[in-house]
């Protein structure tokens, strides 16, 4: 069981991203051995993903406006032409911003209840009697999770850009009085965007989970520390993603170039 | 689209409240899926969680804003809050900020690139930076790090009855712990979004420097041009204010909300995060169109 042990508390951040490593490997691990309880990455995928739609699709509607809404009124001030809107729109929202903000999204709502459910299950002792059962809790707990998580993340993050595309297409058409077949113009998207689009999804769908399972199984003191645990899954999730999406759309641009 | 778009972003506006209270989480234990059927019925009820929570938030609102001005305010614990808050924040802003000046350039380097715009680069990243993504994505780390810890707090001391505690010796739960920590997290939301515009900018200028090879003074001159003025990180600060009353009301309320022992903690934890995150969505929207 000494693999499995996770230092308590807030160690370094050397710690801390050795230690993720290492949870990410024995998950990966345990998957790939098979043999997980029946149901139960269907439960956490609807857990995950079906209760996350509605919530997803609102704040991917309202982005779609804004962003459609702000580049229009800029636009405007430089050139009168505004006819490259709706290509240059989808062009950062399959590259970008659909997988970015649907992923901070994501972090606050799956990686805070991934955190407080393991966090409260660790501080009342139930991860020690699994233990003491001879099972494992990654495989039990953690596995179904990010095998979920993994499998949902693409799906909702491609409904949710749809929804941001609807509602973009409608405000150029209310606002600026854009033609929808102007605006949704597939010119600019390329394969490499589609690529680097679902990188993101894939890296942050895997990311979420563990950050937050590792808050979770870290978490000590009671339900102070079940709180604890779910602002540093947060944070961490939240902070992920942002470098996360630094690597990968740096990496992007120096392989596919602009 | 015989209506004004006004009328029809009313309409859309009010739509979303109706769908969101569907997504509502439920802070009471009585939480089960079965029963949230996307019914007309369940619909109008989500609609009245909705109007609930407003209203319960408003009224929050109102008696902060009545402490305030009787001056019954601790000053002690809000120094507290404060430092808590505020200073202990700094390091996870910085990071996110000189990431994202950074995505900023790596998004726009195809477009600069396509136009040969070098001069622009810095007009662009400096008006997404300082008009949306620097006050949004600080606003969330915010609501992540400071809304979710307070809410914790709060909910512990709810369910561990410290709060019928004070009521009992007859000091103000109000007066002594929620309005310190409203402003609390109002003024370290402004001062971060501040810090974040700064670090983001610089962010984006060295990115610029190594991706595009934009020289800082050209990135410099992009921003000072004249094309952006005060007003756009005007727009960005009056956006932070009303995001961090929208965190911290949620935050107060959720908390102050808890029951049902431990695991109610982590369902107002968890519901307080997600009406924070849609509510800094959805407010972003309407102030969009507000104060252009």
């Amino acid at each position: 069981m000494s693999e499995t042990a996770l230092s308590v508390g807030e160690p370094g951040l050397a710690v801390t991203l050795r230690e993720l490593y290492r949870l990410l490997k024995l998950t990966v691990r345990c998957c790939l051995e098979g043999g997980l309880e029946r149901g139960a990455v269907l439960r956490q995928m609807y857990e995950i993903g079906n209760r996350s739609l509605v919530f997803l699709c609102i704040v991917m509607g309202f982005m779609g406006m804004i962003l459609t809404y702000q580049a229009g009124l800029q636009t405007q001030r430089v050139v009168p032409d505004l006819s490259l809107l709706g290509a240059t729109f989808l062009e950062l929202l399959v590259r970008d911003l659909a997988a970015s903000i649907c992923a901070l999204m994501l972090a606050t709502r799956v990686g805070a209840g991934i955190a407080a459910e393991i966090g409260s299950m660790v501080v009342t002792e139930q991860v020690d009697a699994l233990h003491m059962c001879g099972a494992d809790p990654i495989k039990y707990l953690v596995c179904p999770r990010f095998l979920a998580s993994l499998g949902m993340f693409a799906m909702l993050v491609v409904l949710a850009a749809c929804v941001a595309v609807a509602t973009g297409t409608w405000t150029a058409a209310a606002f600026f009085g854009l033609n929808p077949r102007t605006f949704l113009n597939l010119s600019l998207l390329s394969a490499a965007d589609v690529v680097v689009g679902l990188t993101k999804c894939i890296a942050y769908g895997a990311a979420i989970p563990i950050i937050s399972a590792h808050a979770g199984l870290t978490a000590f003191g009671g339900s102070e520390g079940v709180g604890s645990a779910t602002t540093r899954a947060v944070v961490g999730s939240s902070l992920a993603v942002i470098v996360l999406n630094f690597v990968i759309s740096g990496t992007g641009y120096l392989i596919f170039g602009p | 689209m015989c209506q004004p778009p006004a009328r029809q972003a009313w309409f859309l506006a009010r739509l979303a409240v109706a769908a969101l209270g569907c997504s509502l989480p439920r802070v009471s234990s009585s939480a089960d899926p079965a029963e949230t059927s996307p019914s007309l019925a369940a619909l109008f009820g989500s609609f009245s969680d909705v109007v609930a929570v407003v209203g319960a938030e408003g009224v929050l609102l109102a008696q902060i804003f009545g402490r305030t001005l009787r001056g019954t305010v601790d000053r002690a614990e809000l120094m507290r809050s404060l430092y808590r808050m505020g200073l202990r924040s700094v390091p996870i802003v910085a990071v996110t900020a000189l990431f994202v000046g950074g995505i900023m350039v790596i998004q726009a380097a195809p477009i600069v690139e396509r136009y040969g715009a070098h001069g622009l680069l810095g007009w662009g990243a400096g008006f997404g930076t300082l008009r949306e993504i620097a006050p949004l994505l600080t606003a969330l780390m915010i609501s992540g790090r400071v809304g979710a810890n307070n809410t914790a707090e709060l909910g512990t001391m709810t369910v561990t009855e410290q709060v019928d505690a004070l009521r009992a010796m007859a000091i103000d739960p109000i007066g002594y712990l929620v309005t310190p920590r409203f402003y609390g997290i109002v003024i370290t939301l402004f001062l971060s979004t501040i810090l974040a515009d700064v670090l983001a900018l610089l962010g984006a200028s060295m990115a610029g420097r190594v991706l595009l090879s934009v020289d800082p003074r050209v990135f410099y001159n992009g921003l000072t041009s004249g094309l952006l003025g005060i007003g756009d990180v005007m727009h960005g600060l009056i956006k932070s204010t009303v995001f961090g009353i929208a965190i911290a009301l949620s935050s107060c309320h959720y908390g102050l909300a808890t029951e049902g022992g431990a695991p109610g903690v982590g369902r107002a934890v968890n519901a307080a995060v997600v009406v924070s995150a849609a509510g800094i969505f959805v407010i972003d929207y309407l102030l969009s169109f507000a104060i252009s």
